[in-house]
C-alpha cells in the first residue's frame, strides 16, 4: 500500500531525483552556488550534458538559477526538497506507526492463547 | 516522534518494485492471522492517529477479494482500496492485485508478501511490483512514476549527504 503524493511537481521532484548525477549535483550545490563551468569540472562531464540536468532540476523546482548574472549560477531550492523528504517521511511513518500498533495486537493475541492453553484456531 | 526499529526496512531493489521489511516478535501463524483477519487488520492497518477502517473485508482464498475504506474522523476524508488473491498459502505467503479508487499510478500493483519464521520471531517482507514497463509506458505519467520509484530509496541517501533531512 502506498500513500498518495501531493502532487504532479512531486512526481518532477522524485524523477529528478531518480538519476545519480543529478543528486550529485545537488549535493555540490548545498555547498554553495555553482557555475555550470564548476559543475562541469568535479563531474568530468561537458558543459551541455550538465546544463541537460541542471534543467531537469530547475524544471523539478530543485533548483534556481541567475538569468542575469553571467556566470547564472545555480542555487539549491530547499523547499522543493522538503516536500519530497515529507511524502517519504508519511510513507515511513504510515507503515511503521501500523506496525507499532500491530505489535501491540501481536502482544495481545500471544497473551490470550497462552492463558487458554490452546492451539491456535484457524 | 516515531521509533523506527532496525528490522524495519523500505528499499527499491528493482524499478518497478518497493519492498518494505519487519519482523515481528509473534510465530508465523498469529502474525498471519493478524494480516488476514478484518477484524485484526482494522485495529492496526491504519497509519497515522485520527484514521480508521470503517471497511475491512478479506475473502481470503484464490479469487477472493479484499477491500479497505480508510477514514480521518476530523475530516470525513476517504481514501479506498482492493484487489483479488491470486494465491493464498497459510500461513506463510500472499499474492494479491492492489488498486486504489484514486490511483495516481497507472493500472494495478501485485503485493506479494511472504511470512518467514526464525524462531520465535516472523520475519515479514511485503513486495509491491508495478505493472509492465510497457503498460507503463503507454499510461501518461509512466516515466514519472518509474522515476519517482526508482529515486525512492536513494532520496534518503542524499537527504542525508546534504543534511536536508536533519
Amino acid at each position: 500500500m502506498v500513500i498518495q503524493p501531493a502532487s504532479t511537481q512531486l512526481d518532477a521532484t522524485f524523477a529528478a531525483l531518480a538519476d545519480p548525477t543529478r543528486r550529485a549535483i545537488l549535493a555540490r550545490l548545498a555547498t554553495g552556488d555553482a557555475s555550470v563551468n564548476e559543475l562541469a569540472e568535479p563531474f568530468d562531464m561537458t558543459q551541455p550534458a550538465i546544463s541537460k540536468h541542471l534543467k531537469v532540476l530547475e524544471r523539478a523546482g530543485l533548483i534556481s538559477r541567475d538569468r542575469d548574472a553571467q556566470r547564472r549560477p545555480s542555487r539549491l531550492e530547499p523547499a522543493r526538497l522538503a516536500e519530497a523528504s515529507a511524502w517519504l517521511e508519511q510513507y515511513r511513518e504510515f507503515w511503521e506507526t501500523s506496525f507499532a500498533r500491530l505489535d501491540a495486537v501481536l502482544e495481545e493475541l500471544k497473551t490470550r492463547k497462552h492463558k487458554r492453553r490452546q492451539p491456535s484456531r484457524r | 516522534m516515531i521509533f523506527y526499529p532496525d528490522s524495519f526496512k523500505i528499499s527499491t531493489p528493482t524499478d518497478r518494485e518497493i519492498v518494505v521489511e519487519r519482523d515481528f516478535d509473534a510465530p508465523r501463524q498469529v502474525v498471519f492471522d493478524a494480516f488476514t483477519r478484518p477484524e485484526l487488520v482494522r485495529r492496526w492497518l491504519l497509519g497515522p492517529d485520527g484514521w480508521t477502517m470503517p471497511v475491512c473485508e478479506i475473502d481470503l482464498r484464490v479469487g477472493g477479494a479484499y477491500r479497505y475504506v480508510w477514514r480521518k474522523e476530523s475530516t470525513g476524508t476517504e481514501m479506498g482500496m482492493g484487489g483479488v488473491f491470486r494465491e493464498v498459502v497459510r500461513p506463510q505467503k500472499l499474492v494479491a492485485t492492489e488498486k486504489f479508487d484514486d490511483a495516481w499510478y497507472p493500472g494495478e500493483a501485485v503485493d506479494t508478501t511472504v511470512f518467514e519464521e526464525r524462531g520465535a520471531t516472523t520475519k515479514m517482507r511485503l513486495t509491491v511490483l508495478y505493472e509492465s514497463k510497457e503498460a507503463r509506458d503507454t499510461a501518461s505519467r509512466s516515466g514519472m512514476e518509474r522515476g519517482m520509484i526508482a529515486g525512492y530509496n536513494r532520496l534518503e541517501e542524499m537527504l542525508a549527504s546534504i543534511g536536508v533531512n536533519g
